[in-house]
Protein backbone atom coordinates (compact mmCIF):
# COMPACT_ATOMS: atom_id res chain seq x y z
CA UNK A 1 0.00 0.00 0.00
CA UNK A 2 2.71 2.42 1.00
CA UNK A 3 4.62 1.41 -2.12
CA UNK A 4 1.61 2.32 -4.23
CA UNK A 5 1.11 5.72 -2.59
CA UNK A 6 4.83 6.40 -2.85
CA UNK A 7 4.90 5.55 -6.54
CA UNK A 8 1.87 7.73 -7.20
CA UNK A 9 3.39 10.69 -5.33
CA UNK A 10 6.68 10.37 -7.21
CA UNK A 11 5.00 10.09 -10.59
CA UNK A 12 2.61 12.99 -10.01
CA UNK A 13 5.44 15.15 -8.71
CA UNK A 14 7.57 14.43 -11.76
CA UNK A 15 4.63 15.16 -14.05
CA UNK A 16 4.05 18.51 -12.33
CA UNK A 17 7.71 19.42 -12.77
CA UNK A 18 7.53 18.48 -16.44
CA UNK A 19 4.43 20.66 -16.84
CA UNK A 20 6.27 23.55 -15.18
CA UNK A 21 9.11 23.23 -17.68
CA UNK A 22 6.63 22.97 -20.55
CA UNK A 23 4.93 26.15 -19.35
CA UNK A 24 8.29 27.88 -19.09
CA UNK A 25 8.97 27.14 -22.74
CA UNK A 26 5.48 27.71 -24.14
CA UNK A 27 4.19 30.77 -22.25
CA UNK A 28 4.47 34.15 -24.00
CA UNK A 29 5.96 36.55 -21.43
CA UNK A 30 7.81 36.77 -18.13
CA UNK A 31 4.84 36.96 -15.77
CA UNK A 32 2.93 34.09 -17.35
CA UNK A 33 6.10 32.00 -17.35
CA UNK A 34 6.56 32.65 -13.65
CA UNK A 35 2.91 31.81 -13.09
CA UNK A 36 3.52 28.43 -14.72
CA UNK A 37 6.81 27.54 -13.05
CA UNK A 38 6.53 28.76 -9.47
CA UNK A 39 3.39 26.92 -8.46
CA UNK A 40 3.88 23.71 -10.43
CA UNK A 41 7.53 23.27 -9.46
CA UNK A 42 6.75 23.94 -5.80
CA UNK A 43 4.00 21.34 -5.84
CA UNK A 44 6.23 18.84 -7.63
CA UNK A 45 9.07 19.19 -5.14
CA UNK A 46 6.57 18.97 -2.26
CA UNK A 47 5.06 15.73 -3.55
CA UNK A 48 8.47 14.13 -4.07
CA UNK A 49 9.58 15.13 -0.59
CA UNK A 50 6.38 13.58 0.80
CA UNK A 51 7.35 10.38 -1.02
CA UNK A 52 10.81 10.56 0.57
CA UNK A 53 9.22 10.91 4.00
CA UNK A 54 7.01 7.89 3.32
CA UNK A 55 9.91 5.83 2.02
CA UNK A 56 12.24 6.25 4.97
CA UNK A 57 9.71 6.56 7.76
CA UNK A 58 12.23 7.59 10.43
CA UNK A 59 11.71 10.63 12.58
CA UNK A 60 14.94 12.35 11.58
CA UNK A 61 14.35 11.91 7.85
CA UNK A 62 10.67 12.84 8.01
CA UNK A 63 11.54 15.99 9.93
CA UNK A 64 14.13 16.95 7.34
CA UNK A 65 11.76 16.23 4.46
CA UNK A 66 9.09 18.41 6.04
CA UNK A 67 11.76 21.04 6.64
CA UNK A 68 12.49 21.06 2.91
CA UNK A 69 8.76 21.31 2.12
CA UNK A 70 8.27 24.18 4.56
CA UNK A 71 11.32 26.01 3.25
CA UNK A 72 10.25 25.66 -0.39
CA UNK A 73 6.70 26.72 0.41
CA UNK A 74 7.96 29.79 2.24
CA UNK A 75 10.67 30.94 -0.16
CA UNK A 76 9.13 30.22 -3.58
CA UNK A 77 6.48 32.99 -3.39
CA UNK A 78 9.00 35.49 -2.03
CA UNK A 79 11.51 34.73 -4.78
CA UNK A 80 8.80 34.88 -7.45
CA UNK A 81 7.56 38.21 -6.13
CA UNK A 82 11.04 39.70 -6.07
CA UNK A 83 11.89 38.49 -9.58
CA UNK A 84 8.56 39.63 -10.99
CA UNK A 85 9.00 43.05 -9.44
CA UNK A 86 12.53 43.39 -10.79
CA UNK A 87 11.38 42.17 -14.21
CA UNK A 88 8.62 44.75 -14.32
CA UNK A 89 10.95 47.54 -13.28
CA UNK A 90 13.61 46.74 -15.87
CA UNK A 91 10.88 46.89 -18.48
CA UNK A 92 10.34 43.34 -19.65
CA UNK A 93 7.59 43.46 -22.24
CA UNK A 94 4.15 42.12 -21.47
CA UNK A 95 2.26 39.80 -23.79
CA UNK A 96 0.29 41.59 -26.52
CA UNK A 97 -2.90 39.95 -25.23
CA UNK A 98 -2.52 41.41 -21.73
CA UNK A 99 -5.88 42.84 -20.70
CA UNK A 100 -4.94 45.09 -17.81
CA UNK A 101 -1.82 46.71 -16.43
CA UNK A 102 -2.94 48.95 -13.60
CA UNK A 103 0.59 49.92 -12.59
CA UNK A 104 1.51 51.53 -15.92
CA UNK A 105 -0.55 54.76 -15.78
CA UNK A 106 0.15 55.33 -12.07
CA UNK A 107 3.80 54.49 -11.72
CA UNK A 108 6.85 56.51 -12.67
CA UNK A 109 9.80 54.17 -13.26
CA UNK A 110 12.38 56.96 -13.06
CA UNK A 111 11.43 58.32 -9.64
CA UNK A 112 9.84 55.09 -8.31
CA UNK A 113 6.76 57.11 -7.36
CA UNK A 114 3.34 55.50 -7.24
CA UNK A 115 0.25 57.67 -7.61
CA UNK A 116 -2.98 56.68 -5.95
CA UNK A 117 -5.15 58.28 -8.62
CA UNK A 118 -6.71 60.61 -5.98
CA UNK A 119 -4.24 63.50 -6.21
CA UNK A 120 -6.44 66.62 -6.02
CA UNK A 121 -5.99 69.93 -4.19
CA UNK A 122 -8.73 68.86 -1.81
CA UNK A 123 -7.01 65.60 -0.92
CA UNK A 124 -3.62 67.26 -0.50
CA UNK A 125 -4.87 69.15 2.58
CA UNK A 126 -4.87 67.45 5.93
CA UNK A 127 -8.21 67.26 7.63
CA UNK A 128 -8.09 67.26 11.45
CA UNK A 129 -9.70 64.25 13.09
CA UNK A 130 -11.29 63.74 16.47
CA UNK A 131 -8.61 61.26 17.47
CA UNK A 132 -5.75 63.73 16.95
CA UNK A 133 -3.76 64.54 20.09
CA UNK A 134 -3.95 68.24 21.04
CA UNK B 1 9.02 0.69 -7.98
CA UNK B 2 12.25 1.02 -9.93
CA UNK B 3 10.33 1.52 -13.18
CA UNK B 4 8.38 4.38 -11.57
CA UNK B 5 11.62 5.98 -10.42
CA UNK B 6 13.18 5.53 -13.85
CA UNK B 7 10.14 7.03 -15.55
CA UNK B 8 10.11 9.98 -13.17
CA UNK B 9 13.83 10.56 -13.65
CA UNK B 10 13.29 10.55 -17.41
CA UNK B 11 10.45 13.06 -17.09
CA UNK B 12 12.54 15.35 -14.92
CA UNK B 13 15.47 15.03 -17.29
CA UNK B 14 13.15 16.16 -20.07
CA UNK B 15 12.00 19.04 -17.85
CA UNK B 16 15.62 20.06 -17.31
CA UNK B 17 16.19 20.05 -21.06
CA UNK B 18 13.08 22.18 -21.65
CA UNK B 19 14.10 24.74 -19.05
CA UNK B 20 17.57 24.78 -20.58
CA UNK B 21 15.91 25.78 -23.85
CA UNK B 22 14.40 28.77 -22.05
CA UNK B 23 17.71 29.55 -20.37
CA UNK B 24 19.38 29.55 -23.78
CA UNK B 25 16.72 31.48 -25.71
CA UNK B 26 15.26 33.63 -22.93
CA UNK B 27 14.76 37.08 -24.44
CA UNK B 28 15.63 38.92 -21.23
CA UNK B 29 17.66 38.35 -18.09
CA UNK B 30 14.62 37.89 -15.78
CA UNK B 31 13.44 35.03 -18.00
CA UNK B 32 16.79 33.34 -17.52
CA UNK B 33 16.60 33.83 -13.75
CA UNK B 34 13.18 32.14 -13.75
CA UNK B 35 14.66 29.25 -15.73
CA UNK B 36 17.50 28.94 -13.21
CA UNK B 37 15.02 28.84 -10.38
CA UNK B 38 13.08 26.06 -12.08
CA UNK B 39 16.41 24.24 -12.51
CA UNK B 40 16.97 24.26 -8.78
CA UNK B 41 13.42 23.09 -8.01
CA UNK B 42 13.82 20.18 -10.41
CA UNK B 43 17.21 19.40 -8.87
CA UNK B 44 15.66 19.25 -5.39
CA UNK B 45 13.15 16.74 -6.74
CA UNK B 46 15.86 14.74 -8.47
CA UNK B 47 17.96 14.58 -5.32
CA UNK B 48 14.90 13.32 -3.43
CA UNK B 49 14.34 10.64 -6.05
CA UNK B 50 17.96 9.53 -5.90
CA UNK B 51 17.73 9.42 -2.11
CA UNK B 52 14.79 7.03 -2.49
CA UNK B 53 16.50 4.94 -5.17
CA UNK B 54 19.77 4.52 -3.28
CA UNK B 55 18.36 4.46 0.28
CA UNK B 56 20.77 7.19 1.39
CA UNK B 57 18.89 9.49 3.75
CA UNK B 58 21.70 12.01 4.14
CA UNK B 59 21.16 13.17 0.54
CA UNK B 60 18.28 15.21 1.95
CA UNK B 61 20.81 17.64 3.41
CA UNK B 62 22.00 18.29 -0.13
CA UNK B 63 18.40 19.05 -1.14
CA UNK B 64 18.07 21.53 1.74
CA UNK B 65 21.27 23.32 0.72
CA UNK B 66 20.13 23.34 -2.91
CA UNK B 67 16.83 25.02 -2.03
CA UNK B 68 18.65 27.57 0.14
CA UNK B 69 21.15 28.41 -2.59
CA UNK B 70 18.36 28.86 -5.15
CA UNK B 71 16.54 31.32 -2.91
CA UNK B 72 19.71 33.32 -2.26
CA UNK B 73 20.52 33.37 -5.99
CA UNK B 74 17.04 34.60 -6.89
CA UNK B 75 17.21 37.41 -4.32
CA UNK B 76 20.70 38.35 -5.46
CA UNK B 77 19.72 38.46 -9.13
CA UNK B 78 16.66 40.55 -8.34
CA UNK B 79 18.73 43.06 -6.36
CA UNK B 80 21.23 43.20 -9.20
CA UNK B 81 18.46 43.88 -11.71
CA UNK B 82 16.79 46.55 -9.62
CA UNK B 83 20.04 48.37 -8.98
CA UNK B 84 20.48 48.56 -12.75
CA UNK B 85 23.51 46.33 -13.17
CA UNK B 86 25.17 45.73 -16.50
CA UNK B 87 23.05 43.56 -18.79
CA UNK B 88 23.72 41.84 -22.03
CA UNK B 89 20.43 40.46 -23.34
Amino acid sequence: MIELIKGGLILVGAIFMFLAALGLVRMPDLLTRMHATTKAATLGATLIMLAVALHFGEVAVVARAFGVILFIMMTAPVAAHVIGRAGYFVGSRLWSGTVKDELRPNYDPLTHELKSGLETQENAKRHPRDTDPD
Amino acid sequence: MSTVILLSLALMCLALCLSFVRLFKGPSLPDRVVALELFSSILVGTIGLIAIATDVASLLDVAIVMALMAFMAAIGFARFLERGGARDD
